[in-house]
């Protein structure tokens, strides 16, 4: 009996060809941008774990110094008590078009690293005498080395792949020189092995603090936030695949009633016929999940690029461009394609389970019945009221995404009972029996085709909210750089002494010339980069501050005040009028907050002469100019043919820009495909509920043609109702993606950048996105209204013959 | 003993690094060479040598404790130069190295130390003296009077030297040769200490007497190519004569040397050919086979003896590994000693 039931089953996708394609593209597309997010997510963990292990970091407890760096004396005083630590000494080392990460330890001290030990394949093996001593060795990645290759200020190179990406890998002694900080140390790295009798830290050391490797703010906790956005995304596009699988999953049931009375009237139990149903759904599930894996594979890979450079620019995050095929993600994704299939499947599977054995085969049966409608219109309020009170029970990132996702699905099973709300209406006021017709007919089809609307809801909020975040994002970003970078050019010097002479140089030549020299400190919230700033106008009329003292720039100049960025504020919780530690001995009553879209990091400006004052070591080779416009080229050149510089040196402000733009550009990539896709998802997802409704519209159709209404004129009114019905879904959605877009902008942004963002409206983006929308549906009802309208006028007299 | 030196080059704390160095034992790349007939200038030459490539301060001593048990210590501070220059700052090319060690017949404790000598952390003065690595110390006012401490994560020591007869000059004035190839290194030592002071166990602390050894040598071509590993012996008998002895071993034959010291201090060379050292027994420790028990003859000094070790499991795991603990001497004459063994693979 197996094998011919068997038979049957697997006959009716033989002759359903096109559905059992639809039904194996909902699979794959869900499984796809899942398992693409997934992929990118944990080539990302990997990258960070793999970084952490070539830099053996975060596994022992760390020394710093509150406000500053750590003299190499207190390490000699240090180790010379017992205490065995090994010295780190990081900062950023820019080049004209990027900035690297130089890490120098001790080679000597620290932890075995695989760069030292392994040498690529045909290097040379690092010799230690040239590694320790003058000029030293610097280990990169090889796509560095290339980069970095020729520079006569540069130690010789080695190629390792142990290093993380951008970052340059050294000893010591070699990353004083090439930071220009002789004698100092960024953080002490506590060794695991200590020494009996050990005198305790507070009596030899009381100005360091030790950092327990948890505490640490490292790259995975920097970016979980950004995984979990992704992750969001994934989900999303899982659901709206889940959709299309629903809908086929139900017709194919719905076609095939008839033959599974037959095959229960045969003699098949029950209980077999589910199961062989639900083998045959595993058997196509994982075939889609399959397809998916594939296509996932290709999307990830395609993407990741942009995801690495979005997270290195971002965070400094050193996530590699390149995927690695993983047995877990595979077993994964095959694992959520099978999942979801069934689940997608459950309801169906279950009316099966419970259908009566001679039930007729009509296809009414299989829709939901008013009550359970009411019933999900009531679930849809409940989902948007707890999504809403969320953020009275907890803050943070879940909090936010638990809040959206109980609007977004909450807001989607509500859909369904307004639209058919407003069709009533819309009905109601209708004049003339064909167009009253249309709406009694649209509001007959609702429920068939409200899962595909519902999909298309999350797919056009999400378009709209995300847009909308990126939109506001790029905006206030432009206005941020334009009020930031107002120096018509920026100037970095070889070193410290031809700074000077450059400064001395422009004073006569231009109006102002602005010195940025900044150190890199230790705050309780993470790493802080303190900046000196001289009394100038260019910062009263132009810096970005979002919270300010009265006379602001008065008490900064004067040296009683400091100002903190956004990231710093938000995270120390330290506003105007709170006091800011700098170092041990130095605490400055905080007199505004500034906007910082340029780095997540804490970042706090003070007068120059008290920089200078404390950190008169720190470089002083970078200046902002400004000058009058017209007059920036003719000033660079001059600048550039008097002291020999090489061009990069000396960058014009629009420069900048474009790289920060284009820096900003990259970071939403990733976002806009996502988007692009999920709606792409849930377009298709209309195709196949219309394809699904297709074979019940022919009794509902031909009385209507009976009665005198062409083919033509009624394949123009199913375009017209698919339109109309996207529409309808369309205005829904906009609301639904400004709240969206709201709860981006001011809890999921200020949780994973640290900065609130103003949001700002793009009606025109809106009117595109509908035209997008009613294209798509119209496309979507295009192949059904093109079967009507070549339909054999027989097909439709044979429905008043028979059921079909 | 010389061959510490190249030991020395290959502790360095990767092994792959140290491939990189497995040459320099036979060029001495604008170091320093030792010259035979050298005056000795003190106290200046109790202090570092930076133009020659390396060099030590190697203490070990023989103690009882006021438990009745026997202990062994070792203080060893390594100097190594990649360059045959000194400065200052992480970029110096002085780097040291301590090797620190409690033996007693069932256990043996050893730590390691690697600093360089730029910043400070790591040094050797020579008025008043003073040796150190992090907080290891050997220093007094003079070689005559020292302190002598060290600790490691299970262990620690603080012990009282005095020297109770002069320096010892080995081979030709102190220029002591290594190999046919007439390699040579400069080598003295203070074979008379009497020693006063406390370990630090885990089980507490245990005050200890007793005797020590105090070698110096520095060098900057020590071996030939052929040569793979030695056997060196410091011996205090109860005659009150003392003999240090070696032997390399190497593929060309094995070189030995010997000096033979009287109880007043009185030193003589013997010449290469003279000892016979031949192991006895070995002991499976760390993955080898040591050997643990010797007959060391001199015939021209009547001596026939066999030498025993107190722990057989006296491995120093650092990164260059070898052997080193307390023995005890048995036949024609009875004593204690230290015996260090290197290149048993």
């Amino acid at each position: 009996m197996i094998g011919p039931a068997i038979q049957a089953l697997a006959s009716h996708w033989r002759l359903h060809k096109i559905q059992l394609g639809t039904l194996l593209i909902g699979i794959a597309l869900a499984t796809a941008l899942w398992s693409a997010v997934q992929a990118i997510n944990a080539e990302a963990r990997a990258s960070y774990a793999r970084a952490s292990a070539q830099l053996a970091a975060g596994q022992n407890d760390e020394l710093h110094m509150p406000g500053g760096f750590i003299p190499v004396d207190l390490y000699v005083t240090l180790r010379r008590a017992g205490w065995q630590v090994a010295a780190v000494l990081e900062g950023p080392y820019r080049t004209e078009d990027r900035t690297l990460r130089v890490m120098g330890v001790d080679v000597l001290a620290y932890p075995a690293l695989p760069a030292f030990s392994e040498a690529r394949d045909g290097a040379t093996q690092p010799d230690l005498a040239e590694l320790l001593t003058a000029p030293g060795r610097l280990f990169v990645r090889p796509e560095l080395s290339a980069f970095l290759a020729g520079r006569p200020d540069l130690p010789p190179v080695i190629e390792s792949d142990a290093v993380p990406p951008d970052l340059i890998l050294t000893d010591i002694g070699v990353a004083e020189k090439m930071l220009g900080k002789p004698g100092q140390i960024s953080r002490l790295v506590v060794l695991p092995v200590q020494p009996m009798g050990l005198p305790s830290l507070d009596a030899l050391a009381p100005e360091l603090e030790r950092v327990a490797p948890s505490e640490a703010m490292d790259t995975a906790q920097l970016t979980d936030s950004f995984h979990l956005n992704l992750m969001a995304f994934g989900l999303l596009s899982f659901a709206v695949g889940l959709f299309i699988v629903h809908g086929t999953v139900g017709l194919a049931m719905a076609q095939r009633r008839g033959m599974f009375r037959t095959l229960r009237a045969l003699g098949l139990p029950l209980n077999l016929l589910v199961r062989l149903v639900l083998l045959e759904l595993t058997l196509i599930a994982l075939l889609g999940g399959a397809m998916g894996l594939v296509l996932g594979y290709f999307l990830a890979g395609a993407l990741l690029p942009d995801v690495a450079a979005t997270l290195r620019g971002l965070y400094g995050a050193p996530v590699e461009g390149q995927l690695v095929l993983r047995p877990a993600w595979i077993a994964s994704g095959l694992a959520m394609a099978a999942g979801g299939t069934l689940l997608a499947s459950s309801q169906t599977l279950w009316h099966l389970s419970r259908m009566p054995l001679l039930a007729a085969p009509g296809l009414q049966a299989w829709r939901g019945r008013p009550g359970s409608a009411r019933l999900t219109a009531l679930c849809g309020f409940g989902l948007i009221a707890a999504g809403a009170a969320t953020p009275l029970l907890g803050e943070g990132l879940f909090a936010g995404f638990a809040m959206l996702s109980g609007i977004l699905v909450g807001a989607a099973l509500l859909l369904p009972a307004s639209l058919a709300f407003l069709l009533a209406r819309f009905e109601r006021r209708a004049s003339g029996p064909v167009a009253q017709w249309v709406w009694a007919d649209m509001r007959a089809q609702l429920p068939g085709l409200s899962l595909a609307l519902m999909a298309l809801l999350l797919a056009l909020a999400t378009n709209i909210g995300v847009g909308t975040m990126v939109a506001s994002f790029r905006l206030t970003f432009i206005g941020w750089l334009d009020q930031r970078l107002t120096s018509e050019l920026y100037v970095t010097a070889r070193d410290d002494q031809q700074g000077a002479e450059i400064a001395d140089w422009l004073r006569p030549r231009s109006e102002s010339v602005l010195p940025i020299r900044r150190t890199e400190l230790w705050h309780e919230t993470g790493p802080l980069f303190l900046y000196g700033i001289i009394d100038d106008r260019t910062y009263r009329q132009n810096w970005p501050l979002i919270d300010a003292a009265p006379d602001v720039w008065v008490r900064v100049a004067a040296g009683n005040a400091v100002l903190v960025n956004e990231q710093l504020a938000r995270r120390g919780s330290l506003w105007t009028g709170d006091r800011l530690t700098i170092a041990p001995d130095w605490t400055l009553e905080i007199a505004g907050v500034y906007s910082d879209y340029g780095n997540p990091t804490g970042q706090a400006l003070v007068s120059m002469q008290q920089f200078d004052t404390h950190f008169p070591e720190a470089p002083n080779r970078r200046f902002g100019i400004r000058v009058v416009p017209e007059k920036a080229t003719e000033l660079a050149q001059a600048l550039r043919e008097q002291f020999d510089m090489p061009p990069q040196a000396v960058i014009h402000q629009a420069a900048i820009k474009a790289q920060s733009l284009a820096v900003f550009e990259k970071t939403f990539v990733v976002t806009s495909a996502l988007n692009i896709l999920t709606l792409g998802v849930s377009g298709f997802a209309i195709l196949t509920s219309l394809l699904t409704l297709w074979t019940q519209r022919l009794p509902q159709i031909a009385p209507v043609w009976a009665l005198g209404l062409t083919r033509t004129r009624l394949a123009r009114l199913e375009l017209l109702r698919s339109v109309l019905l996207a529409a309808l879904t369309a205005i829904f959605a906009l609301p639904l993606g400004l709240i969206l877009a709201w709860v981006l902008l001011s809890i999921i942004n200020v949780e994973a950048f640290g900065w609130r963002l103003p949001m700002h409206l793009f009606p025109l983006d809106w009117l595109r996105l509908l035209g997008l929308t009613l294209l798509a549906a119209a496309a979507a009802a295009a192949l059904p209204a093109m079967r009507l309208r070549r339909l054999p006028p027989s097909d439709l007299l044979r429905v008043f013959a028979n059921e079909r | 003993m010389n061959v510490r030196l190249l030991a020395f080059l290959l502790f360095l704390p990767c092994a792959a690094l140290a491939q990189g160095f497995a040459g320099l034992g036979t060029d001495a790349e604008g170091f320093k060479v030792p010259q035979r007939g050298y005056q000795f200038q003190f106290p200046a030459d109790h202090g570092a040598h930076p133009t020659f490539r390396i060099e030590w301060w190697y203490v070990t001593a023989n103690l009882m404790g006021d438990d009745g048990a026997e202990y062994g210590i070792q203080w060893t501070l390594f100097r190594s130069a990649l360059k045959p220059l000194d400065s200052d700052g992480w970029q110096s090319p002085q780097l040291w190295m301590g090797h620190a060690a409690v033996t007693t017949s069932d256990s043996h404790r050893f730590a390691e130390r690697i600093a360089r000598g730029g910043i400070g952390q790591a040094g050797v003065t020579a008025n008043p003296f003073a040796a150190w690595i992090d907080e290891w110390r050997m220093d007094g006012p003079d070689m005559d009077s020292l302190t002598l401490s060290a600790r490691g994560a299970d262990f620690g020591y603080d012990l009282k030297l005095n020297a109770q007869g002069p320096l010892v000059f080995h081979g030709d004035g102190g220029y002591s040769v290594k190999s046919a190839d007439g390699q040579a290194s400069y080598y003295y030592s203070q074979p008379a200490y009497a020693v006063t002071g406390t370990l630090q166990l885990p089980d507490g602390d245990v005050q200890v007497t007793g005797k020590a050894w105090m070698d110096r040598e520095w060098s900057s071509q020590p071996l030939s190519e052929d040569q793979t590993g030695w056997d060196w012996f410091s011996l205090r008998f109860d005659s009150g004569d003392r003999l240090m002895a070696f032997r390399l071993r190497g593929a060309r034959g094995d070189y030995t040397s010997a000096t033979w010291i009287e109880p007043d201090g009185k030193a003589r060379a013997i010449d290469d050919g003279a000892l016979v050292a031949e192991p006895l027994e070995t002991a499976r420790t760390a993955g080898r086979n040591i050997p643990v028990r010797w007959r060391l003859g001199l015939p021209d000094e009547d001596l026939d003896i066999e030498i025993s070790a107190l722990n057989p499991n006296a491995w120093m795991g650092t990164s260059f590994s070898y052997w080193e603990g307390p023995v005890r001497v048995t036949g024609s004459h009875s004593g204690i000693g230290y015996l260090e063994m290197t290149g048993y693979e």
